[in-house]
Formats: structure tokens, C-alpha cells, sequence
């Protein structure tokens, strides 16, 4: 190997990198070369004074600096943002606009105005009849509130609910 | 960032914390300008903290970031805009009796007088770097600076490894003959130490 040849393996032997083969070879041609023997020592020396180059620190505005442009371009994609709406508000939006539609375009229903309903339901019946027979029975409980609050009666010997009733 | 990824502000916050000096210090050499770096610096993290939801984990978060990083590095450099604001930062310090300001030369003492010639190495070694042609500066300081290994610089400056390795030496051989007096005094010192220790040895 020639000291041109040298060339492309030079950085990586100086680096500890080179491969085992590379190595070999770069130090083969050290052993024999003088002057990149000097080299190879110079580069070393060389890497040395670049460490010596100082150290640049941010200002103490850097910081600052970059949230307030960070925060700048957060506001800039939310004032958008209610254009686009969330997908949760659009899911509801849309349900609300189908069952718009839906409610809209059902045919109405006309319940023809009767008078009296003969056919109603048994349902409907057996309410009314529960009704009716509470309605009966009004007089008889108010009585026996009326009844069961007289002092006068509290000193006689306790009797049937329904006796009070029957007395009447 | 796979945190940064899922809403999370505190992980953003601990993302600008770690990253925010080698971005810096990286955009700085790059552009040689401390203001534009910054300025590029809130560019890249604003557009990692947008482009969170896209981020693919199969690449490196530092591969990523410097990518953005280095693209708007050279677009700016290529631009031009911030030419005329490139600051003194890589100028020579003069420390010759004659140039040198009024108090500098006022303090004589031993310590101010290794401060100055530390300094005048330091702005040697920034100048001969900043003086690199923009691609291979982007690869001594993603290499040098930056430690990342030869895949990532590779992806990072879109090349292969082998064109990075063949920038890199050309980039490394340029400072080698840049900075000859520096490093010829690291080598004499190296030297003088050796033949010390060697001379104690015997």
C-alpha cells in the first residue's frame, strides 16, 4: 500500500475504528513509511488542538426564545380548528341531521276525532273501573278520618276498621 | 422524542435542555454568527416540535435533528442573507504589543498573559475551521465536535461513507496544514514530556 491508497483509511485508523484488515494494513505501511509515520503523529496532535476550540453557550433568551415560537404556531393551527370540528361533534351532528331527515320525511299520522272510543283497550278499561270504585269509596274513608280523629271514640275498646264503617 | 411524539410538553422540554448548546455551537461554526445561530436553532426545534407526529423512529433523533440542522445551515450560507451580519467572532486576536488594546497591555501578570495566547489559539483554530469549505466544516463538526459516528454524519450530509471518510481526511489535512504552528507546538511539548519521563525512567 502506497501513501495515496493510505488516504481513505487514514480517519477511521485514527479513530480506533478501522477494521482489522485496515489496520493491519495502514500499520504495514506505517512500519515503512517515515513520513506518514510523522503524519499519523501530526493528526493525533492535531485532534488535540481542536478540543481546545471554546464551547458556545445559548443565551439566556434561547429558551424563551423558542417556547414563544412554539406557542405561536400552536394558536395558529387552533384558530382553524373550528372549522374543522372534532369527530365526536361531528358523529353527534350527524345522528342529529339522519333523525332530522327521518322524523321529516315519516307520514304523519291522523287519529280520527271520535267522540266516544268503543273500542278501547282493556287496559284502559280496568284503569277506569279502579277509578270509579276510589271515587265510590271517597265518602266512606272521609267518614272514617272523620271517625278514627273523634275523641270521643278513642276511650272505646279498639274495633274492626270496618266497623266504623258499617255503623253507618 | 417518541414522548414529544405523543403530546408530551415536558419531554419537548428536556429535548430542548440536552440539544439546545451542541445545536448552538454546531449553527454557530457553521454560519460564524452567534445571533443567526440561535435564530436557526429556534428554526430546527420549531420544526421537530411540528414535525413530532411524523417522526419515524427508525432514524436516530440526532441524525434528524442535524439533518434540519445542516440544511438550514448551508440554505442560509448559500443565501447570503447573513453575510453581512457575521460578527468579529472569528477574527484574529492580536496580542503584538503594538495592537494589542490598552488594557491588555496595562496587566502584565503571568495569568492574563496565558489568557491571551490561550485566546489567540482559540480564534486561530475557529478561523482555519470556519474557513473550511461549508461541507467539509459540517463534517469536522458533526465528526470532531459532535462524536456521531460515520452512518449518521453520512445521513446527515447525504453522501456515502466512503465520500464522508474522503471529505473528512481532506477537511483534516487542510487543518494539519492550517494550524502547522499549533500543531508543531503540541508535538514539541509531547516531545519535551516523553524525553522527561524517559529521562526519570532511567
Amino acid at each position: 500500500m502506497n501513501c495515496e491508497k493510505i488516504e481513505s483509511k487514514w480517519i477511521a485508523y485514527l479513530d480506533g475504528k478501522a477494521s482489522a484488515a485496515d489496520r493491519r494494513e495502514v500499520e504495514a505501511h506505517l512500519a515503512a513509511c517515515a513520513a506518514c509515520t510523522e503524519r499519523a503523529g501530526e493528526y493525533r496532535a492535531l485532534f488535540g488542538v481542536l478540543d481546545e476550540m471554546p464551547q458556545i453557550a445559548p443565551s439566556d433568551s434561547f429558551d424563551a426564545a423558542v417556547r414563544a415560537r412554539v406557542a405561536a404556531a400552536v394558536p395558529a393551527r387552533g384558530a382553524w380548528r373550528w372549522i374543522v370540528p372534532s369527530p365526536r361533534l361531528a358523529f353527534a351532528a350527524s345522528c342529529l341531521l339522519v333523525l332530522s331527515i327521518w322524523s321529516a320525511s315519516r307520514p304523519t299520522e291522523i287519529e280520527p276525532l271520535t267522540v266516544a272510543s268503543t273500542a278501547s283497550t282493556p287496559v284502559t278499561q280496568t284503569a277506569s273501573e279502579a277509578e270509579f270504585r276510589m271515587i265510590n269509596d271517597l265518602p266512606v274513608l272521609e267518614n272514617y278520618d272523620v271517625l278514627s280523629n273523634f275523641e270521643a271514640l278513642s276511650d272505646l275498646p279498639a274495633t274492626p276498621a270496618v266497623q266504623p264503617a258499617s255503623h253507618m | 422524542m417518541l414522548d414529544v411524539k405523543a403530546g408530551d410538553e415536558v419531554s419537548f422540554e428536556l429535548l430542548l435542555r440536552k440539544y439546545r448548546g451542541p445545536l448552538v455551537n454546531f449553527l454557530a461554526r457553521m454560519v460564524r454568527d452567534q445571533g443567526t445561530a440561535e435564530e436557526l436553532a429556534q428554526e430546527v426545534f420549531l420544526r421537530v416540535y411540528r414535525a413530532r407526529k411524523e417522526y419515524a423512529p427508525s432514524a436516530k433523533f440526532t441524525t434528524w435533528m442535524f439533518r434540519i440542522a445542516s440544511n438550514l445551515a448551508l440554505n442560509s450560507l448559500r443565501d447570503g442573507r447573513h453575510r453581512q451580519m457575521e460578527i468579529s467572532m472569528d477574527q484574529p486576536v492580536e496580542i503584538g504589543d503594538d495592537e494589542a488594546p490598552a488594557w491588555e497591555v496595562a496587566d502584565r501578570r503571568p495569568g492574563v498573559e496565558q489568557e491571551l495566547i490561550a485566546r489567540d489559539r482559540a480564534a486561530r483554530i475557529q478561523r482555519a475551521v470556519a474557513e473550511l469549505p461549508e461541507k467539509q466544516r459540517a463534517a469536522v463538526l458533526l465528526h470532531k465536535y459532535q462524536e456521531l459516528d460515520y452512518d449518521e454524519i453520512a445521513r446527515i450530509l447525504e453522501c456515502s461513507e466512503a465520500a464522508l471518510k474522503s471529505l473528512l481526511f481532506r477537511a483534516y489535512e487542510t487543518l494539519r496544514v492550517q494550524l502547522a504552528p499549533l500543531v508543531g507546538a503540541a508535538l514539541s511539548v509531547k516531545a519535551h514530556h516523553e524525553a522527561g519521563r524517559e529521562k526519570r525512567s532511567q
